[in-house]
């Protein structure tokens, strides 16, 4: 009885915000797949019904294809360096000295920082004619002369991941800070009595504490890497030659600069099923890490 | 007996006169413009001013985005009704035309303004016949030079044509002048189409014949063969493919550039001494030809405004445009976008100043080459700014990049 009156009351109390959802993500996303199997166009045309045309165009085109390995390229690398910049920031920021407090405050502000004016800080930073880092460069003489650092191919996919890094280690590093703080003291304090290594204690006492923790950053990074618009946008619109075009700019220019909605659709749910399957992949390992912990 | 009546009459006029801005229903319309090249922003907000207090029933709320975001903010704010007056780009109206996105305002045009204002103007706003704005920058883009370097290098006159441009710029680089001579703005961009389309103009080339791509050989071909050579030669500044226009500016005016391709609000920009260090030292012509070809290149870089079929207030939306493209709101800003109307040019209250530039604008608004007017021309514009820039960074051959592009362009 007072089950079934607890189950009933927590879907009342959740009902408001379900209802909330449904309109503003249920509905579009339902409205979206409905989208994708028509020719509709973004102003004018309703679109008929064309089957799984748009799937069969957008997943054999060449664009698809090579977009994919770029996007995955930047995913990888960029959450790959935040993890580690992260946990070794954390790492610094956990210990005793002056100043402490400073530090961590000042590491948030990349992070708080919105992506925009973050990516136009860089396009400076990075700029061919009179940008800091060319004459940091070649001040200290590791370059011989100015260059565009945006504007060749096998320099701006990583220009742009290190420019996203700087943005969001932080809030790896906030996570893993957090972690931290849990590891007790008696048992840190035991295993250098015991004669372990930093190397040792941070792999065998540190590290099963940050494991969880670190796995939910991961997914958070992953799916916000793969999804990546904004920064590249601002920073290179794509180019040189489409060599940082990820699939949200492969959506956004089917769906908004063509103007083909029902196409643009169709590809905008093929990114959403590629990040679905890596968050339930991760919801897996999340799940096994926690039960070894325990 | 009636003095005082009129008298009364008078005084409830006056009364209800001070009531006026209340008394009035105030209309508020929504406008899009941009904020790169041609009027700056402080420009058009003053000439909003000035409308206003000509039209104190009408208040108009002004947004400025980058060109770069212009035509997706207008096609996406119809659908919630955004804005009532829109800036758009010469390329534009084919598709807006096609998807109603703009209203036909071919009626409202004048037998006045259609008299007087430029005939070249009005390719900017018309698609299968029918107008969807007014012309408001007439634009195309010019060769800049900078008079003291060509003095340097012992070079008399600015060149008439694309290979003397190579000729002359080999010499700057060869007499250690500068490293890489000419500017252009050829990042992945709208930009970069503009320098390829004034290249195709002066080789005599067709974008389009018969409904179908035709740009991968003869002048479409050549304009990017030269390109390529400009680029690999070193007579380029390599950065160029990173380069928008506003890029472009700096590096001229930084005295970098013994060449540049641009826009016409360069001009005055690069001639102030505030900004500029190469004030007064700014020589200005027409884009070259090609022996035997052409004279001089152009391409049509100009804009419009246009009502959207979304607006509620048209009357309202008009009469702002009206003001904003009329001759003597034009006159009075001239110095970074010239006049769309004919007699302006023998204005001296125009030309004072920048007799130079007229000069030359007489000859390239003259000769303004369109960019394919297409319902499809957002894709035809990305499958070619591909194409160039992979071609510049040797990732494919010129002809192959093209053909490339002509399959992807969509027609």
């Amino acid at each position: 009885m007072s089950g079934s009156w607890m189950t009933t009351r927590a879907w009342l109390l959740m009902l408001p915000l379900l209802a909330v959802m449904i309109s503003v993500i249920g509905w579009p996303l339902v409205d979206t797949v409905r989208l994708s199997f028509t020719d509709a166009r973004l102003v004018g045309t309703e679109g008929s019904f064309v089957g799984l045309d748009n799937y069969a165009r957008m997943l054999s085109g060449a664009n698809f294809q090579r977009t994919l390995v770029t996007t995955t390229w930047f995913a990888v690398i960029s959450v790959a360096a935040e993890m580690v910049l992260g946990v070794l920031a954390a790492l610094l920021l956990n210990q005793q000295f002056y100043g402490r407090t400073v530090l961590r405050a000042l590491m948030i502000l990349p992070w708080a920082l919105p992506t925009v004016v973050n990516a136009t800080l860089w396009r400076l930073i990075y700029n061919p004619e009179y940008g800091a880092l060319n004459a940091a460069l070649t001040q200290a003489g590791l370059l011989d002369a100015y260059r565009s650092w945006l504007g060749e191919p096998n320099t701006a996919l990583a220009a742009l991941i290190v420019a996203d890094c700087w943005k969001n280690f932080p809030l790896v590093a906030l996570i893993a800070l957090a972690a931290l703080q849990a590891v007790p003291r008696d048992i840190t304090a035991a295993s250098m009595v015991d004669g372990a290594g930093p190397i040792a204690r941070f792999r065998f006492v540190i590290l099963p504490y940050l494991v969880g923790p670190l796995l939910v950053a991961l997914v958070l990074r992953t799916i916000e890497a793969f999804k990546v618009f904004d920064i590249i946008w601002v920073m290179t619109r794509g180019g040189p030659a489409n060599s940082t075009r990820t699939l949200s700019i492969l959506v956004y220019q089917e769906a908004f600069s063509f103007q083909r909605a029902g196409s643009g659709a169709s590809l905008a749910l093929i990114v959403t099923l590629l990040v679905t399957v890596l968050a339930v992949a991760y919801a897996a390992l999340v799940r096994k890490a926690a039960g070894s912990a325990s | 007996m009636l003095k005082s009546i009129s008298r009364t009459l008078l005084g409830a006029a006056f009364v209800g006169g001070a009531f006026m801005p209340h008394a009035f229903a105030e209309t508020s319309i929504n406008a899009l413009f941009m904020a790169q090249a041609a009027y700056s922003e402080a420009d058009v907000r003053a000439m909003t001013e000035a409308f206003s207090k000509a039209n104190p029933d009408i208040k108009v709320n002004l947004e400025f985005v980058p060109y770069e975001g212009l035509h997706d903010k207008t096609v996406l704010a119809q659908g919630s009704g955004g804005y009532d007056v829109v800036l758009f780009d010469v390329i534009w109206p084919a598709e807006y035309a096609s998807n109603n996105v703009l209203v036909d305002v071919s009626a409202r045009i004048t037998e006045e303004m259609k008299k007087g204002v430029l005939p070249g103007a009005w390719t900017t706003v018309t698609y299968d016949g029918k107008s969807y704005g007014m012309p408001w920058i007439l634009d195309t883009k010019y060769l800049f030079y900078n008079k003291e370097i060509l003095e340097k290098a012992g070079i008399k006159s600015p060149p008439k044509t694309w290979d003397e441009l190579a000729e002359q710029a080999k010499i700057i680089k060869d007499k250690g002048l500068l490293a890489t001579p000419i500017s252009w703005s050829w990042s992945q961009a709208e930009a970069a189409i503009c320098d390829y389309t004034t290249l195709v103009s002066a080789y005599g080339g067709d974008f389009i014949k018969d409904g179908k791509p035709a740009f991968q050989s003869g002048g479409g071909l050549d304009a990017l063969n030269y390109m390529v050579t400009s680029y690999s030669s070193g007579l380029t500044n390599p950065n160029s493919k990173e380069f928008l226009e506003e890029d472009v500016r700096k590096v001229f005016q930084n005295g970098e550039a013994a060449f540049a391709l641009n826009w016409t609000y360069m001009y005055n920009m690069a001639n102030d001494p505030k900004d500029s260090k190469v004030a007064g030292k700014v020589g200005v012509v027409p884009a070259p030809g090609v022996a035997g070809k052409s004279e001089v290149s152009a391409v049509n870089g100009s804009m419009g405004l246009g009502i959207t079929t979304a607006s509620k207030h048209p009357e309202e939306a008009w009469k702002f445009i009206t003001f904003m493209t009329s001759q003597q709101t034009q006159n009075q800003y001239a110095k970074l976008s010239l006049p769309i109307w004919a007699s302006s040019y023998d204005d001296p209250e125009v030309t004072k100043g920048q007799e130079e530039l007229i000069a030359a604008a007489k000859l390239g608004l003259a000769a303004m080459y369109p960019r394919p007017t297409t319902p499809k021309y957002q894709e035809l514009s990305t499958a070619l700014q591909q194409a160039i820039q992979e071609s510049l960074l040797g990732q494919a051959k010129p002809e192959d990049a093209l053909k490339s592009a002509a399959e992807n362009s969509g027609l």
